[in-house]
């Protein structure tokens, strides 16, 4: 595995960063949809994101990450109890995967030469605490989908197959990114995301240079650079486990809930998914900021990563779907 | 003979590209057979690290690895093939034209891993249309377009391997002056070129060059030099310039100002001098504009079509690698990757009670044809009833539309039939195969009232969205005078209602629908062009023709 490139680093795509940094805050957002245009980083700071989180406690040997020993699967035959230090799993999905290797199935080896039944764990399994990260989502075939879709919100994996039944948890964040030239979602895909975010390449020519700047400092002179940029990705870490831990107290307010419905309703989104989604990630938001309390600025800035990839098209509104909810917006929250 | 500067530029990015692979990534010739393309290919073997061949249809097994089946057979326990990628090296692929999606992406997530890998596109597209996936080539940092006089070059030099080897040992030392960042970002900006991975491909590029040439630091002279070699091809635009050739093509958008203004300030690096910027334009592609539209018309197709365009049944079309799956009336079972696939169990299944079983199956192993079907195109016919439409021509119209209906079910394309008159439209038939029925119902078409343009657009526009998400790809056939008289909303104002007949007709073109427009008014009209024009539709008048020529004139739109 080579190097990523750190996090802070990123120039620019801040929006990016703190969707990522959201879910990291409240794994339950329901994953990121990144769209963008070629060559914005998307893959970047998907992958640079990994080596920022904190790492996780597991028991050692454990195919689903699990933290205590009670919590490791039967078919895993853990003995150990020894609890390891791991870094937070990414779990990259490569296109033209079978289900086989998502899901888990049958050991073939140990079938084969032993003619025993044991379970063999998929990417699911090893992405239970962590990531999953799904590049060129829209390329990726439908039944694997819809089978990602079906985990990641049921947070349980079973197998039934080869005379095997298998359950275990996959716990994941899903990430997928996509560039919208290459194919649109499915919608029924779309809102199955809790947030989604367009990144275009930064226009400012100052900026693009700097882009450029660090790009080449990180891969021709790729130690000292890593060496400048630990404090802030640490200060990130560290932001992010303190919101972790304020995110139970935050609190929310009758008023704000009244907030996230109207706008909710207001957009005409379909189900109440969106309006869950606006409040926890705006939660998640507060705590990150250290607000004791969710107002109407986190509102204001969730609300088009929350709820801009479940509007309906107007045929009549020229305006790009972020646009309509930040004029919404600001129409209800004033 | 003078040697052609073009067949130079593929030299040096062959040799850049033998000094750093990873950091390249690769390039792109677009050449069909020549003898330049046969010298190129031969220069290939001589680059230094594996070389492999590779062609758009290869698997996934072959590329990234697999189980060898007879070989986990004979051994008793699995035996993994090594795909190409596993070793690091060049990948040459031939005909990279007809590369589809699914492998673009994979190769690009090679790529992108970083294990130094290499990709080398032979594109022998013919027509601007036919070009490799643009996310793959905004990946590789080069790419070569031999003009007449380049094709004819018989041979390419590398430099000695010595040469490349010390070169690659003093690529890490190469210094780079504060401003070449400016510069490159500068130009590219002059360009048009959006995609920040062109002026780091650059800045690789004149790294590598730099180290080729035996100096220290990166001059200016190379980072040009660079610059002709990465950017020509990812230009959208020419730069305003006081070269001859822009001229000749006045609707060139001029740069974004901010580019020029920001280029000026203190630390933003010089602007790109004007000499450099006439260098690169001249490399420009003569048919640039041309691509360009081209271009942005695939790309407004292959958003539009999407996941949905093509649609993976089971019933008929190009065969694709079966999956697991149960048999039902719509499914059959494809015996050779069943039998395949349960072919490793068969030692560990035998039991003394199925012993005499030749084969054990089980209903795991079973597996699905699947084909892709890439004709469910809908045709929304969007039929305007309206007095004024009536009146003139509507009977005609039918005619047409009953040819066009019988094309349709030639080609099995589904179609729906909408109608607009009065205060709204109608789905009269929603989407279906059944020519019958569709006849029935334009026979017993009723005509009158007002024209309510942009409700029958909406419509349209709905009944295209829900078609997409069902997998199809729709297509517009809009039969209409244009004169549109009903607004959405609100009172009756001719105004409003053109206003809001354009309004929809360009939501749908964003949609990235495709269309035809058949104007029915007795003489054509501005008001329909308008909205043919509002929907990116191909514009018939109606002649005083027969029914055959329209649908013959509507077919050769549709099609092409």
């Amino acid at each position: 595995m080579t190097l990523a490139f750190p996090f802070s680093a990123i120039v620019g795509q801040d929006t990016m960063k703190q969707a990522l940094i959201l879910t990291a805050i409240d794994p339950g957002l329901g994953g990121v949809l990144v769209f963008g245009d070629r060559g914005t980083g998307k893959s970047t700071a998907v992958r640079a994101l990994a080596a920022l989180l904190p790492p996780i406690k597991v028991v050692e040997g454990c195919p689903v990450n699990a933290a205590r020993l009670d919590d490791c699967p039967d078919w895993a035959e853990i003995r150990s109890k020894k609890i390891v230090n791991r870094p937070t799993p990414v779990v990259d999905l490569p296109l033209g995967v079978t289900e086989d290797r998502v899901t888990g199935a049958l050991d073939i080896e140990r079938a084969l030469t032993q003619g025993e039944k044991s379970f063999e764990p998929g990417l699911l399994a090893r992405a239970n605490r962590g990531y999953l990260y799904i590049d060129e989502v829209n390329l990726l075939e439908d039944h694997i989908v819809d089978l990602l879709l079906d985990v990641a919100q049921s947070g349980v994996n079973a197998v039934e197959r080869e005379g095997l039944s298998i359950r275990h948890p996959a716990r994941f964040v899903l990430v997928g990114s996509g560039n919208p030239e290459e194919g649109e979602l499915r919608p029924q895909l779309l809102d199955r995301f809790g947030l989604s975010v367009e990144v275009t390449s930064p226009t400012d020519i100052e900026q693009r240079i700097e882009v450029i700047r660090r790009r080449d400092a990180f891969e021709t002179d790729t130690d000292r650079f890593m060496a400048k940029w630990k404090r802030q990705d640490g200060k990130v870490r560290k932001a992010i486990l303190k919101a972790r831990e304020r995110l139970r107290d935050t609190e929310s307010s009758d008023a704000i809930l009244k907030d996230c419905a109207a706008l909710s309703l207001a957009l005409g989104t379909d189900g109440l998914r969106g309006e869950l989604t606006l409040l926890r990630a705006a939660r998640a938001l507060a705590a990150y900021e250290g607000a004791p309390a969710i107002t109407r600025d986190h509102l204001r800035k969730i609300a088009p990563l929350a709820l801009a990839h479940r509007l309906r098209r107007d045929p009549l509104d020229e305006a790009g779907s972020v646009t309509r909810v930040t004029r919404m917006v600001a129409d209800i929250l004033g | 003979m003078t040697r052609p500067p073009a067949a130079t530029r593929i030299e040096r990015a062959l040799a850049a590209l033998a000094i750093d692979p990873a950091g390249l990534k690769g390039m792109v010739l677009r050449s069909r057979i020549s003898p330049v393309r046969l010298a190129f290919e031969t220069a290939l073997q001589h680059m230094p690290g594996t070389s492999r061949r590779i062609h758009p249809q290869i698997s996934d097994t072959q590329l990234f690895g697999g189980l060898n089946i007879s070989a986990s057979l004979a051994e008793g326990r699995p035996v993994r093939d090594p795909g190409l990628s596993e070793t690091p090296g060049l990948f040459a692929m031939a005909m990279a034209e007809r590369t589809g999606a699914e492998l673009a992406a994979r190769l690009s997530q090679l790529l992108d891993r970083d294990a130094g890998h290499a990709l080398i596109l032979l594109d022998e597209g013919a027509g601007p249309e036919e070009a490799p996936p643009a996310g793959l080539q905004d990946r590789l940092a080069f790419h070569v377009e031999p003009e007449d006089e380049t094709l004819r070059v018989t041979a390419l030099r590398l430099p000695a391997r010595a040469d490349l080897d010390a070169a690659r040992k003093r690529l890490g030392k190469i210094s780079v002056p504060p401003d070449a960042l400016g510069l490159l970002v500068g130009l590219a900006a002059r360009f048009g070129i959006d995609s920040l991975r062109a002026p780091l491909l650059a800045m690789r590029a004149a790294r590598a060059l730099a180290a080729l040439d035996r100096e220290t630091a990166v001059s200016e002279a190379t980072l040009l030099e660079a610059a002709e070699l990465v950017y020509p091809s990812r230009a959208t635009l020419v730069p305003e310039t006081e070269s001859p050739r822009d001229e000749a093509q006045p609707e060139t958008p001029p740069p974004p100002e901010d580019s020029t203004e920001n280029a000026d300030g203190p630390s933003g690096g010089d602007l790109p001098d004007e000499i450099v910027v006439q260098a690169i334009a001249a490399l420009l592609p003569t048919d640039i504009l041309d691509r360009l539209k081209i271009a942005r018309a695939t790309q407004a197709r292959a958003a539009s079509s999407g996941a949905g365009a093509k649609r993976r049944g089971n019933r008929r079309g190009r065969p694709l690698p079966s999956r697991p799956g149960r048999p039902s009336q719509e499914a059959r079972i494809d015996p050779v990757a069943t039998l395949r696939s349960a072919a490793p169990w068969q030692r560990l299944r035998r039991t003394p009670q199925n012993a005499h079983r030749p084969v054990i199956i089980y209903p795991s192993d079973i597996r699905l044809r699947r084909y892709e079907d890439r004709s469910d195109r809908l045709l929304i016919f969007t039929v305007d009833a309206s007095g004024s439409a009536a009146v003139a021509r509507l009977a005609e119209a039918k005619g047409a539309v009953e040819l066009m209906l019988a094309r349709a079910y030639a080609r099995r394309d589904h179609v729906a039939l909408l109608a607009f008159r009065g205060d709204g439209a109608e789905l009269l038939l929603p989407p279906t195969r059944s020519l019958v029925q569709a006849k029935r119902q334009l026979s017993s078409l009723p005509g009158g009232g007002g024209t309510p343009l942009a409700a029958g657009l909406v419509a349209a526009s709905e009944l295209a969205q829900h078609a997409r998400g069902r997998g199809m790809s729709p297509t517009l056939v809009l039969l209409t005078d244009g004169r549109a008289n009903v607004p959405l909303k609100g009172e009756a104002s001719r105004t409003a209602a053109v206003n809001d007949a354009e309004t929809v007709a360009a939501g749908l073109a964003r949609q990235g629908v495709p269309g035809v427009l058949v104007d029915t008014s007795n003489r054509p009209a501005e008001t329909a062009r308008n909205i043919a024009a509002r929907l990116g539709a191909t514009y018939l008048p109606l002649p005083r023709a027969d029914a055959q020529k329209i649908s013959a004139s509507v077919s050769t739109a549709l099609e092409g």
